[in-house]
């Protein structure tokens, strides 16, 4: 180790980063290799979503397929004006408050369980597994039963109700284990020093933890929100008669056969956006508040 | 070292479950009594118009576990299942490792990271029928090979195949392979390999001996995503194969359909059995719960 670092000017690369690239400061070729993998990696990811970007803004001739017939904003209007494309913007309503619900409870749920499973108590493993449980249950066979569940006991199966808590069951497992994760990093030290300045319980929890958490939190919230944006299979049978979005775009793919269903493609790629931005920006502000009271 | 459950006061006891309950409250009357609900439904018998009759019949298993079909939405499901979990999983290690490893501006493998992640906040079905104006019959694939002379007939295998449908799957579901990896790498402590290096260890040892097993828990917990969302889908199969495949829980849907609730039921039992038996399976070779909280 010495002789590679007497090799290389302290300043061009801290001893911690070139572990992997020994080799006299250049890249060694696995790191071309992988970044070729990398790069077509992402032009897989994005390159058929930038396709139907695309195609959503062509005129009234236009197709499924390229090339490109003349654009317009046609397809979107249709979307949101066409009876026959369905109650595209009622569902969307629905979906997002939903999403809202779903979200709240998740991370109000999530923090508490990983509170909780911190520390071992006797049934914890069962519980543990009940939660693992839910996550793999297959989404459509969680749903049925839900709706038939709901059928039994005379109750009106609706995306408020029956929808929202099979949303749950596949969004708690989820936000417990990215809970876990963002656990695993506190330092318990700043909750015993808390507690050792005479905080209570609830204020080492809420002037220490929550505050520490915070951008953990919203990873929690952000998974929510999307997990329950997106969730078909759970809803399909627990909707009841109103829709969700995925249900709405589930029939669509089903009827319609013009860029609309391009056209919807691109608005919710903007709304997915500016939930992440608005995310990320709280993240941002949440630090730069903690940099400077800190500084303070 | 924590104390065993067996040492804890029941204090501690006391508050696990206090804060474990709001989780437990909603787990129980949205997933424990529906697996109820569905492995009751599997024993009852139906009038064929939706009706249940309650009753003790083994006749819907015994119709399932017979049918030569069940056998072959198995094995449908399982290759599906088998080549998404290869395909995300050497696509889904190596992207991690990159940017872990390889990346060595921090802020730009967040970046890096983020940019992986973005197209996960669309619409599952969305992104799947992204995939029409690039494979599809006139799609930009088809020009591209026809325009260069490489093909003289559109290739009709790019969609509405099992091709397109494991095509669609990774793309669905390899960011579930990203992640846990991504996590579990990024908390090695880079000393460590450095370490490894200096006691001479090659660039695969380190790859073999450090990194793997450091990454165990990531791959098991990514494994269990995309298994059990592949084994428990049906819409990317009734898609993307245009109805010429199908896995088990398309035929569930299709029984659900026609009012088969007890044949539906039952098949669903089986494959939450199955499913069960392979989560446990990787759990039992990796304590995902004590990895995550170390």
């Amino acid at each position: 180790m010495s002789a590679v670092a007497a090799d290389m000017p302290e300043t061009v690369a801290p001893a911690t980063t070139k572990a992997i690239a020994p080799s006299k400061g250049g890249r060694p070729w696995t790191f071309y290799v992988l970044a070729t993998l990398f790069g077509l990696y992402v032009i897989a990811l994005y390159g058929p979503m930038f396709c139907i970007y695309v195609l959503s803004f062509q005129d009234i001739r236009g197709g499924l397929v390229f090339p490109m017939k003349g654009h317009s904003l046609h397809w979107f209007v249709d979307l949101f004006t066409q009876v026959r494309t369905g109650d595209v913007k009622g569902s969307f309503d629905r979906s997002i408050k939903l999403a809202v619900i779903v979200t709240v409870i998740t991370v109000v749920v999530s923090f508490l369980a990983g509170l909780g499973f911190r520390k071992r108590f006797r049934g914890d493993t069962f519980v543990f597994y009940m939660m693992i449980g839910s996550l793999v249950a297959p989404g459509l066979v969680l749903g049925l039963g839900t709706g038939l569940l709901f059928q039994a006991l005379g109750l009106n199966a609706s995306w408020y109700t029956s929808a929202l808590g099979a949303q749950l069951s596949w969004t708690l497992p989820f936000g417990v284990l990215v809970m876990f994760a963002v656990m695993s990093r506190f330092n318990h030290v700043w909750e015993e020093a808390a507690y050792d300045l005479g905080a209570s319980r609830w204020q080492s929890i809420w002037l220490v933890m929550i505050p520490v958490l915070a951008p953990g939190l919203v990873a929690v919230a952000l998974f929510g929100f999307t997990l329950s944006y997106d969730e078909f299979a759970r809803s399909l049978q627990t909707a009841g008669s109103l829709n969700t979005l995925p249900l709405e775009i589930w029939s669509m793919t089903l009827n319609v056969t013009s860029p609309s269903l391009y056209a919807l493609g691109t608005v919710t790629t903007i709304v997915s956006f500016v939930v992440i931005g608005a995310s990320l920006g709280s993240i941002v502000l949440i630090q730069k508040k903690r940099g400077s009271s800190a500084k303070g | 070292m924590q104390p065993s459950p067996a040492q804890t006061p029941p204090r501690a006891n006391l508050t696990g479950w206090l804060y474990v309950s709001p989780l437990v409250l909603v787990l129980v009357p949205f997933f424990v009594a529906p697996i109820l609900v569905v492995l009751a439904a599997s024993f009852f018998t139906t009038d064929g118009f939706g009706g249940l009759t309650p009753d003790f019949t083994l006749a819907s298993y015994v119709d399932v576990l017979h049918s030569a079909l069940t056998l072959k939405l198995y094995l449908a499901t399982i290759k599906f299942t088998v080549l998404t979990w290869v395909f995300t999983l050497i696509i889904g290690f190596f992207v991690a490792y990159f940017l872990v490893f390889h990346v060595r501006n921090q802020l730009l493998a967040i970046g890096l990271f983020l940019l992986c992640t973005v197209p996960f906040w669309t619409s599952n079905i969305i992104r799947m029928i992204s995939w029409i104006p690039l494979l599809g019959k006139e799609g930009l694939i088809n020009q591209a090979l026809l325009g260069t002379g490489v093909i003289r007939q559109p290739l009709e295998v790019l969609l509405f195949s099992d091709l397109a449908v494991v095509i669609a799957y990774v793309h669905q579901l390899t960011i579930f392979m990203i992640v846990p990896i991504f996590n579990s790498m990024a908390r090695i402590d880079k000393k460590l390999i450095e370490a490894a290096i200096d006691a001479g260890a090659s660039r695969f040892d380190i790859m073999r001996l450090v990194v793997v097993p450091m990454s165990k828990s990531g791959i098991a917990l990514g494994t269990i995503f995309v298994v059990s969302i592949v084994m428990g889908d049906f819409f990317v199969v009734k898609v993307m194969s245009g109805g010429g495949s199908a896995s088990v829980v398309s035929a569930f849907y299709e029984d659900v359909g026609v009012l088969q609730y007890p044949t539906a039921a039952a098949s669903a039992v089986l494959l939450t059995l199955v499913l069960v038996a392979i989560v446990s399976l990787i759990l039992r070779t990796v304590d995902i719960r004590q990895e995550i909280t170390r």
